[in-house]
């Protein structure tokens, strides 16, 4: 056999082996999600049914499926930025939080034309998102802090920031809901609102469109600029890179900022969007509903690449719209996020399977040689 | 009253230090586990998810039996499960360990979630032990000597932590995969093997911690129960300088700011309660800002080890 030809089968087998194991994994991941259901007592292909009703099959369902994705993917390609760096940004749900409330500042104190408006609200939320992930930028660079932990603590700042400034009147609180129950911002006015296209009875947003273009810019920047190149050498080297003149203060904390502006964005968006269960134009309290989160656990599965991100959010998102249909089933729809957790957790399997089995092969390879 | 005077108030109350000793426990127990991980090389940020993994295994034992040992037993095993991932996934097949540690934080939320909704858990804390003349010294004496019995175990699990890193030849060789893992794999030690073990380490403290919540703390499951403390825990390792002396100083010291965060409205109002949320975090924030930089990290802390790979 020719060298060309083992090295085809080789690759073959190679796909073989992915697409198994990844079978495998996504089955384990089903298979206990299902035995979680039926010892508690409810029926999981019911549940099953539920989560694709709810997400795609019924009426203006995939709809909503893709607002949800939109700002889950937003986050994602944040994340992807700064993990290419080599950084480890996970506090997204409070820079989604922080952008969300600075679009709203902003959002009732200017009065220009709709598209105006809509494209200052979205600077501001980016622009929130990057100071609050530059703080944690800073701590890492100036004050030797790392950012795994530094973002993550932020978080719960975060959310008691926005908590304060939702209560005060001067900032984002709602004149006339001075003194109800719960604090709501006011509701953005129709023409600040991100336009829906309507396509087969669903009603697509515009923010879909804004993440899947912006993926796909990602994806040639990382892959054919020169800002790139030295984001993922800065990443896989920071050695090298700083051989090659790249300062990792100033190229880091650029990709800090970024991935920040991107979380915030996505909280811009999840507010001028409305979009599904978004709390309809208004600021709440738990504004960001973990879509932060969800949005990391996507870049995460994509394994850092800006294109599969884009299918990875759509999934993650239907479990987020199927979720509201499997109340009916009379199981707790918490059941998703642990559907989750566990399809997140049999996904990182395979490629570190596959990881260590190239290395077993390279050994063995050596060794056939000498 | 004004808030200078209602911080004197608060920081001479008593009450105040039995509830800064009562977080102080629970951060010890998991930032004792979690530095010896730390010193193995992994930054374990599914302690979150043990400590909470640990509460709600303590509580169903201790539902299932009415027996505390039992409960005690059942929430080291809840802490250890979850290490057992962590500690499989990231040093057996090299799957980033922040990954995987986020990902068990989640998906270990969303299950104890579910999970008390569909349970009925009927808890209770522990009788109260009071060692007799230690706990009649005043102001410290109740916070360190009277607390329902579980609380003593921290008297064991430290000196435990010390002896094992300081005085074993395992501790000797975890704190070679910290440093130099591949000087440690070339003189004969299983590198990943000392990284998963310290992290099994850790899930044993953290589910103590765990079932400490429920029997010494707060006496009842609550989805909400760890709420960032497993992160404050790992600041307290890494605020200590990955000394476990500094390390305990550093519990102290974010506890006694999740103690005033309790005990301030009942001396002084004005503060809004949002700072006083955050108060802690911010604390914890701070005290990492101001010595981060100067403490030096077990130099391959967070570097996987794979042979051949540097």
């Amino acid at each position: 056999m020719s060298d060309a030809v083992s090295q085809g089968v080789k690759r073959q087998q190679r796909q073989v082996e992915w697409v198994g194991l990844y079978a495998a994994s996504v089955a384990v991941a089903l298979v206990a999600s299902a035995l979680l259901i039926q010892t508690t007592g409810g029926s999981s292909l019911a549940v099953f049914d539920a989560l694709i009703e709810g997400s795609l099959t019924g009426t203006g369902r995939w709809g909503l499926t893709l607002g949800a994705a939109a700002p889950m993917l937003l986050v994602a390609l944040g994340t992807i930025i700064s993990a290419r760096a080599g950084l480890v940004n996970i506090g997204q749900e409070g820079q989604l939080a922080i952008g969300a409330a600075f679009a709203v500042y902003i959002s009732f104190r200017i009065d220009g034309p709709g598209p105006f408006n809509l494209v200052v609200l979205m600077v501001f939320g980016a622009i929130g998102g990057a100071l609050w992930a530059g703080a944690a930028g800073a701590l890492r660079f100036w004050r030797g802090v790392p950012e795994v932990l530094s973002t993550l603590l932020l978080v719960t700042v975060a959310t008691q920031l926005t908590a304060y400034a939702l209560g005060r009147e001067w900032l984002l609180l709602a004149p006339d809901s001075v003194g109800a129950r719960n604090n709501v911002s006011e509701q953005l006015a129709e023409d600040n609102r991100l336009p829906n296209l309507s396509v087969l009875g669903n009603q697509i947003p515009f923010a879909a469109f804004l993440a899947v273009v912006l993926a796909l810019g990602l994806a040639f920047a990382l892959a054919r600029t020169t800002w790139g190149f030295r984001l993922r050498m800065l990443g896989k080297s920071p050695k090298a890179a700083q051989r090659a003149g790249i300062s990792q203060t100033r190229f880091g904390m650029r990709a800090m900022l970024l991935s920040g502006a991107f979380a915030g964005l996505a909280g811009a968006v999840m507010f001028a969007g409305g979009g599904f269960q978004f709390s309809n134009f208004k600021f709440v309290p738990g504004f960001s509903g973990n879509i932060g989160w969800t949005g990391l656990l996507v870049a995460l599965v994509a394994r850092e690449k800006a294109i599969p991100a884009i299918l990875v959010a759509f999934v993650f998102a239907s479990l987020r719209t199927g979720s509201s249909f499997v109340g009916s089933t009379g199981v707790e729809a918490r059941v998703t996020d642990v559907v989750e957790g566990l399809l997140v957790l049999a996904l990182l399997i395979p490629p570190a399977v596959m990881f260590l089995r190239d290395r077993r092969r390279a050994r063995l390879a050596t060794t056939e040689r000498t | 009253m004004d808030l200078v005077s209602g911080l004197f108030e608060a920081i001479t109350a008593s009450s105040t230090y039995v509830n800064a000793a009562l977080f102080a426990g629970l951060l010890i127990f998991a930032a004792s586990g979690e530095w010896i991980a730390e010193r193995s090389g992994t930054i374990n940020i599914s302690v979150e998810a043990m400590l909470l993994a640990g509460a709600f295994t303590s509580a169903a034992g201790y539902t299932a039996t009415d027996s505390f040992p039992v409960g005690i037993i059942c929430g080291v095993l809840g802490g250890m499960v979850v290490a057992g991932v962590q500690a499989e996934m990231s040093h057996r097949l090299t799957a980033d360990q922040f990954v995987v540690g986020l990902t068990l934080n989640i998906l270990i939320l969303g299950l104890a979630g579910f999970l008390a909704r569909v349970v009925d858990l009927t808890t209770k804390t522990a009788p109260r032990w009071t060692i007799p003349g230690l706990s009649r010294i005043p102001l410290f004496g109740d916070a360190l000597f009277g607390h329902p019995w579980p609380f003593f175990l921290l008297f064991l699990v430290v000196p435990l932590a010390w002896w094992l890193v300081f005085r074993t030849r395992w501790g000797l060789e975890v704190r070679a995969s910290g440093e130099d893992p591949q000087a440690g794999d070339v003189s004969g030690i299983d590198v990943n093997k000392r990284r998963r073990q310290a992290i099994y380490f850790a899930g044993f403290t953290a589910g103590l911690g765990g079932a400490f919540l429920i029997f010494v703390q707060v006496g009842r499951f609550d989805e909400g129960v760890v709420s960032g403390r497993g992160f404050i825990a790992i600041a307290a390792v890494i605020f200590g300088g990955w000394t476990l002396r500094g390390t305990i100083a550093g519990c102290f010291v974010f506890a006694l700011a999740l103690a005033l965060r309790l005990q301030l409205p009942n001396y002084y109002e004005g503060v809004p309660t949002e700072l006083l949320q955050a108060f802690p975090f911010l604390v914890t924030i701070f005290g990492m800002a101001l010595f981060a930089h100067r403490v030096r990290a077990p130099a391959a802390l967070a570097r996987p080890f794979v042979r051949g790979l540097k």
